[in-house]
């Protein structure tokens, strides 16, 4: 055991390391003290002379860093505390005796309280236990009813009131709460008998094989990963087994039967041997595998804190690290190993007094080929080393071993040397957060910067997160951000300064959300420092509720417009209708033709009248014109649709739009017009369009009334035209069809008067007009009323050679061959002109 | 299942897997049995994500249309709406969920397609059924893999929204799927654009990627080059008759999210003749994609080039039915019927595509369609455009359908940059005479996004247009094209050929045409993480309208 120094302290398997002589000057030490101090290294809350009830005398509130420095001091104002304990982010929770639990960070500021419900307020907290588990930190209640109350997540909080214990008439002697199959739930002791507690049944359960002699389970603790199980009974015996109950490690007497101050396991994770602690007035007894027993004296009063890979042990002056011994420390510095991380230390040892011994120790390992690992060995040692200067010795023993390996990875040995550097960093004393190699890498590096974060480190967090290339998203970046949540909230500074140096630090961070650490700045009552900082958001999106909060309105619109988000536009828009006054709404809009003519589409399907209003402030007479004219299509009563079309035609003529205006007054004319048709000779026309009207009214045979309207309404001829002549056809009124071909001359020509007739298989009417046809369309004519020697004779005569050919693909070579002779020679010569 | 999306230069079925993901994952998240609630326009998308095997999969036991009163019974735990942000559609929902029967209560999500809304939301706030949500969460859906060389938005009334009701939130859409299509090929390196809202959108682009600042992606650049063009840069094209075989399906029968609809008559199985006595009375539905080998091959050919096609490829087909006569050993023979299903399914394929051309053809060698498309032809030409045309009034008076008399009034406007106010005025009072009054508004919404216009007094710059960009040219090779015009049977698509221009030699040779063409054009940058440049031959251009 030649090689631990200083204050490493070596007990049997176990070793005991002092971290820090406490920074606190405490005058009573712990002694009636409530403390409570967070796993992995966290810090310490002390509530002092809490057990005088006096009035005059409040009780004092303290936090320290795990190596006593001050971080918080205040007098406890607030109900009668029962427990204090820590979140996994360090937060503070005070458990009253009323069931409030009321949260403070780490500084000592109130952040804010829950109720464990009215039948804990009712029946008042007996006892309480906070707890941790993948689900977050939990708060188990026992009530002054006997009964368990418990919130796995303080976060969201789902309370849980278990069953009743059996025969339970007093307090019970000791509990735990456990976590098992993704469930929380409660171990309780009851004189001998023990029962597991979860949300539907209280189960009794036996610990296999423990001792007959105990009448009374008196303390009980659970390991830190709430696999195992250790219990204390009135007989002095330490039971410790799994935690499922199923299996007995071993049992262990102390042969002291006075009840115990605490109780915690002390084994690190993957370890063979059971080993627990427990803790008398000035004794502490290690119990582990074999019945004798490890006795320790206490110089004062002790809390212990479990950890991962051990305990903690604080005093009102020192605070240390009671572990079992790793074992590549125990190889390498066990007397007299030849484990071949302690020949390698000590081939490096002759090296350095330039001593040829080295080169002899290193040959025994190569001969074993025991190089490789006497290289891990060394560096997984140099983790479990809290000195620096072993942790150097170590690390340059394994780096000169390696100089003798080819193709050994440098990972490790790389990764160890980083994490050291930042280990031995947040142990120092000002910074006091003692942690592990082993805790470390359970926790990760992400909690640490948190922790660092919590506790305003801020550049040793921005260095640690550099040094290990944390990528800036979740390193550098997620630093910056709470730096600055953390600055704007400084009084002393003005706005500018505050901004200026917020965006000059955070100028090229990526993924920095300005708008969350605004929204500090607006929560700590700056306004104006708020909006400066949104001005960096680049996400218009995540500004437009802040500014909205902060009544910011005109500026959250234009931000919403700005991001092209339309639905947060809207957002803003149907805010501002509930806030503002619908003038003020209006004005503001009309600033805005993005949100305007938004707002004009949410009207038009939702709220029309107000669509009006909107086209009546801007005097878009246009607009209303078109809106009348709408309006007049949903009236069924002819009264009222004329009314609204003439309304529309007053607003178009207010837009000088002549042409709208004209046509409306012609829509109401006609509709007038239809009405009174319709009353005189009971013929369905409103709804009809102008032409149909004129062509139902022909189809009757109301000649006059359709010639009324084409007079009126100046249809162009050529359309009355076309609509007379298939109208007649329709009928079948040849007669009236010829009278009407002869009033004047066609505008349409005389084609259209034969293809109707043949439309109607009248091949004699037809024929009728083929002379009148124009000479252009003569061959149409001849060949739709099937005349080939007329097609024939008109293509010849035009000289027209695509006519030719056209006359020509209808003949058919049977019979009008003769015909097609006459075409052909007709056609060649056609072509040679 | 999603061949077609594997030919193209770019693996789209890499975007339709992440669609399918997320949609797996939403249906997972309402654990049990499930019934889903449509908003019947979202159907048609959703079908070219997935069918109804994965819903299936899924526990959706059941799908019902979003309408009013009470949800059809089913037994199933949840129901789970898929709904557009839409107001009207939100007032269903809270009257579907306040009807539900409180003895057996479903638990109810909301997906919002393409987004969620803080709007609707608070909509079923107001009406008190906010609470009754188990999840809401929103299905980012905006550019849906639709062929191998196509992405869609499948938003048909975006042109409508952005021109004529100035509502922009299509383009936001535009631009957050183009973030998701570069976080998926990455960061595309040039973005170009025309028109108003093509610069909207790249302004979003580039705000949103600072917004992703510190989040790069890693991924070697696919696409070289965006280019960004507005709807209105480009009026004439659509209004065009398209000539293609895909085109005239198109004109014809209208293609919907990939599917067309085609009378049943000619696709009666003819087998055992009893011919005529029970043809089927539904409309034939066929998935039109480049999953099928003869339709990639034809779709995009001229459709007076389909008929050759058609008969070469029946040949190839009746060739390989014969091979069975030299099938002698068993070697052989076990190898000719390996292929048969893949030719059987080739005969069917022809088949239809047969039948489909004969529809097509009974159509466009009437001398009605001739007519047509000689008017469009004159008016691209530039022949007669400032008067009033005889066919259009011959049309109007023989009162045919008003979307062709519309279309062909556009055109004419389009290509005369403005019709004189004589002839407009001439024409809108044939108009409103004919198919009722009621068509003043749909009149002034086509004066309001620009597609009818009375004549400015600036000159018609249309002529320097078409020959600058070359959009008619004569001689079209149909069979054989070598150039784009042949789609049209001689007008080559402006947006085709800006983007031709742009590919080569530049946008800076045609400085002047595009100042004639409405709103800004552009160019923008985008950084690509340093390593990953990569020199490629073939640039990739993802053209984006507007």
């Amino acid at each position: 055991f030649v090689a631990y120094r200083g204050q490493t302290e070596l007990l049997g398997p176990l070793r005991k390391i002092e971290l820090y002589e406490m920074g606190w000057n405490l005058k009573d030490g712990l002694r009636e003290c409530l403390v409570a101090a967070a796993p992995y290294g966290g810090p310490i809350a002390l509530l002092k002379g809490h057990y005088r009830r006096s009035p005059s005398a409040r009780p004092q509130l303290e936090i320290y860093s795990s190596s006593g420095l001050p971080l918080a001091s205040f007098p406890w104002k607030s109900g009668v505390v029962k427990q204090l304990g820590w979140t996994v982010s360090d937060d503070l929770l005070c458990v009253q005796e009323d069931g409030t639990v009321l949260v403070y960070d780490l500084w000592g500021g109130f952040k804010r309280h829950f109720s464990m419900g009215n039948e804990v307020s009712q029946s008042q907290v007996l006892e309480t236990k906070i707890f941790h588990s993948p689900y977050g930190t939990g708060v188990a209640i026992l009530t002054g009813a006997l009964r368990f109350t418990l919130a796995t997540n303080i976060d969201d909080i789902k309370l849980r009131r278990l069953p009743e214990v059996p025969g339970l008439q007093e307090a019970p002697s000791c509990w735990a709460v456990l976590t098992q199959d993704r469930q929380s739930k409660v171990l309780v002791a009851n004189g001998s008998q023990l029962f597991i507690l979860d949300n539907t049944a209280c189960t009794p359960v036996t610990p296999p094989g423990l001792s007959p002699q105990a009448s009374s389970i008196v303390h009980m603790c659970v390991s830190f990963s709430y696999k195992y199980l250790a219990l204390l009974t009135d007989s002095g015996h330490v039971w410790m087994g799994t935690s499922n109950l199923k299996e007995k490690l071993s049992e262990v007497d102390t042969k002291i039967k006075t009840p115990p101050k605490q109780m915690a396991w002390c084994r690190r994770p993957k370890s063979q041997q059971p080993s627990a602690v427990v803790m008398w007035d000035g004794l502490l007894i290690v119990v582990g595998e074999c019945k004798e027993t490890i006795q320790y004296h206490l110089d004062d009063d002790s809390v212990l804190v479990p950890e991962l890979d051990g305990v903690r042990i604080i005093s009102g002056t020192h605070h240390e690290l009671l572990q079992e011994v790793p074992g590549a420390c125990e190889e390498i510095f066990k007397i007299a190993s030849m484990a071949p991380g302690a020949l390698l230390l000590e081939a490096h040892k002759e090296y350095e007094k330039e001593s040829q011994k080295a080169d002899e120790y290193l040959r025994e390992i190569k001969e074993q080929s025991l190089l490789s690992e006497a290289v891990r060995q060394c560096v997984e040692a140099a983790g479990h080393e809290h000195e620096p200067e072993t942790q150097k010795t170590l690390l340059r023993a394994a780096s000169f071993g390696k100089c003798f390996l080819s193709n050994f990875p440098p990972e490790q040995f790389v990764s160890m040397c980083r994490d050291l550097r930042v280990l031995n960093a947040v142990r120092d004393y000002t910074v006091g957060i003692p942690l592990t190699h082993t805790q470390f890498k359970q926790m990760t590096v992400q909690v640490l910067i948190d922790r660092l974060v919590y506790r305003k480190l801020y550049p040793l967090a921005i260095e640690v997160c550099r040094y290990l290339k944390t990528p800036e998203y979740q390193g550098v970046s997620r630093v910056l951000k709470h730096w600055a949540c953390y600055k704007v909230q400084q009084k002393e500074e003005s706005d500018e300064v505050i901004a200026k140096a917020v965006s000059v630090k955070l100028a090229d961070a990526a993924g920095i959300s300005y708008s969350e650490i605004a929204t500090k700045a607006y929560e700590s009552g700056r306004t104006e420092l708020a909006i400066k900082l949104l001005e960096f958001e680049p996400r218009s999106g995540e500004q437009v509720p802040l500014l909205l909060k902060m009544k910011k309105s005109p500026l959250a619109l234009s931000k919403a417009i700005e991001s092209g988000d339309t639905d947060l536009v809207y957002t803003v828009v149907m805010y501002l209708k509930n806030e503002l006054n619908r003038g003020d709404f209006f004005m503001m809009l009309r600033n805005q033709p993005v949100a305007l003519s938004l707002y004009k589409q949410f009207c038009k399907h939702q709220e029309q009248d107000t669509l009006k209003d909107l086209f009546n402030q801007d005097d878009d007479h246009e607009e209303l014109g078109n809106f009348y004219v709408k309006a007049s299509y949903k009236d069924q009563r002819l009264e009222a649709r004329v009314a609204l079309l003439q309304s529309a035609v007053d607003e178009y003529y207010k837009a000088k739009n002549d042409f709208s205006a004209k046509t409306t007054e012609d829509e109401m004319r006609l509709l007038r017009f239809q009405r009174k048709l319709e009353e005189e000779k009971d013929e369905q026309l409103v709804g009809f369009s102008l032409q149909d009207t004129m062509t139902t009214l022909l189809s009757v045979g109301l000649h006059k009334h359709a010639e009324q309207l084409y007079k009126d309404f100046r249809v162009p001829d050529k359309r009355f035209w076309w609509l007379k002549l298939k109208a007649l056809a329709e009928k079948e009124d040849w007669e009236e069809l010829e009278k009407f071909g002869k009033t004047k001359k066609s505008p349409i020509g005389y084609l259209p008067f034969v293809e109707v007739c043949i439309k109607h298989h009248n091949k004699y009417e037809a024929k009728k007009y083929v002379s009148k046809v124009t000479p252009e369309q003569k061959v149409k004519a001849h060949l739709a009323v099937g005349d080939m020697e007329g097609a024939a004779e008109a293509a010849i005569e035009r000289r027209n050679e695509s006519e030719i050919s056209t006359v020509l693909s209808r003949c058919s070579a049977t019979t009008d061959h003769l015909l097609m002779e006459r075409l052909n020679r007709a056609k060649a010569t056609a072509v040679k002109k | 299942m999603a061949s077609h999306l594997f030919c193209g230069r770019v693996n789209l079925n890499i975007l339709r897997e992440a669609a399918r993901k997320d949609l797996r994952e939403f249906l997972d998240k309402c654990s049990g049995s499930k019934a889903i609630v449509w908003d019947e326009y979202l159907t048609g998308p959703f079908g070219l994500i997935a069918q109804y095997s994965l819903l299936k999969e899924h526990e959706v036991e059941k799908m019902f249309t979003l309408k009013g009163g009470r949800i059809p019974s089913a037994a199933v735990k949840n129901i789970v709406f898929f709904v557009r942000p839409r107001l009207e559609l939100m007032d269903i929902i809270a009257e579907n969920v306040a009807s539900e029967d409180k003895l057996h209560p479903r638990d109810f999500h909301i997906l919002f397609v393409p987004r969620r809304s803080l709007l609707c939301e608070q909509r079923l706030k107001e009406k008190g059924v906010l609470n009754s949500f188990t999840n809401i969460d929103e299905y980012i859906l905006d550019l849906i893999p639709y062929d191998g060389d196509l992405l869609s938005m499948e938003s048909e009334s975006s042109f409508r929204e952005c021109y004529l009701e100035s509502d922009q939130t299509s383009l936001y859409h535009a631009a957050k799927g183009l973030m998701t299509l570069q976080a998926l090929y990455g960061t595309i390196p040039q973005i170009f654009g025309k028109g108003e809202c093509a610069r909207h959108v790249a302004n979003m682009m580039l705000r949103m990627k600072r917004e992703f600042a510190g989040s790069h992606t890693q991924i070697l650049p696919v696409f070289d080059t965006l280019l960004l063009l507005d709807r209105n840069v480009d009026l004439l094209t659509p209004l065009a008759t398209q000539l293609t075989y895909e085109g005239l399906i198109d004109e014809i029968f209208s293609i919907t999210n990939g599917y067309v609809k085609l009378p049943p008559e000619k696709f009666a199985q003819k087998k055992q003749g009893e011919g005529g006595k029970d043809l089927p009375t539904e409309p034939k539905k066929l998935q039109l994609n480049s999953a099928e080998e003869l339709y990639a091959e034809i779709r995009d050919k001229n459709f007076n080039a389909v008929g050759a096609a058609l008969s070469k490829k029946a040949k190839v087909i009746s060739a390989a039915f014969e091979e069975r006569h030299n099938a002698k050993t068993v070697g052989e023979i076990k190898q000719f019927v390996s292929q048969l299903p893949h030719m059987q399914a080739a005969r069917s394929s022809l088949a239809n595509h047969t039948s489909i051309a004969e529809l097509i053809k009974d159509i466009t060698t009437s001398e009605d369609f001739f007519d047509s498309l000689t008017v469009e032809q004159e008016f691209m030409t530039g022949v007669d455009t400032d008067k009033v045309s005889t066919y259009i009034e011959d049309c109007v008076a023989q009162k045919d359908p008003l979307i062709k008399i519309l279309r062909l009034v556009c055109m004419q406007s389009v290509c005369n940059n403005g019709l004189k106010q004589k002839v407009l005025d001439f024409y809108k009072r044939e108009i409103l005479q004919t198919y009722g009054y009621k068509h003043i508004l749909t009149l002034k919404n086509l004066e309001k996004v620009g597609l009818l216009k009375p004549q400015s007094t600036m000159r018609n710059n249309y002529p320097t247009i078409r020959k600058t960009l070359k959009l008619w040219m004569e001689d079209t090779n149909e069979q054989n094209p070598n150039d784009i015009s042949y789609v049209y049977s001689g007008y080559a698509p402006l947006s085709v050929r800006l983007t031709q221009v742009l590919a080569r030699p530049g946008w800076r040779s045609i400085e002047e045409v595009l100042k004639m063409l409405p709103g800004p054009h552009f160019e923008e940058r985008q950084q690509v993480p340093t390593g990953l440049h990569k020199k490629r031959n073939k640039p990739v251009i993802l053209v984006k309208s507007a």
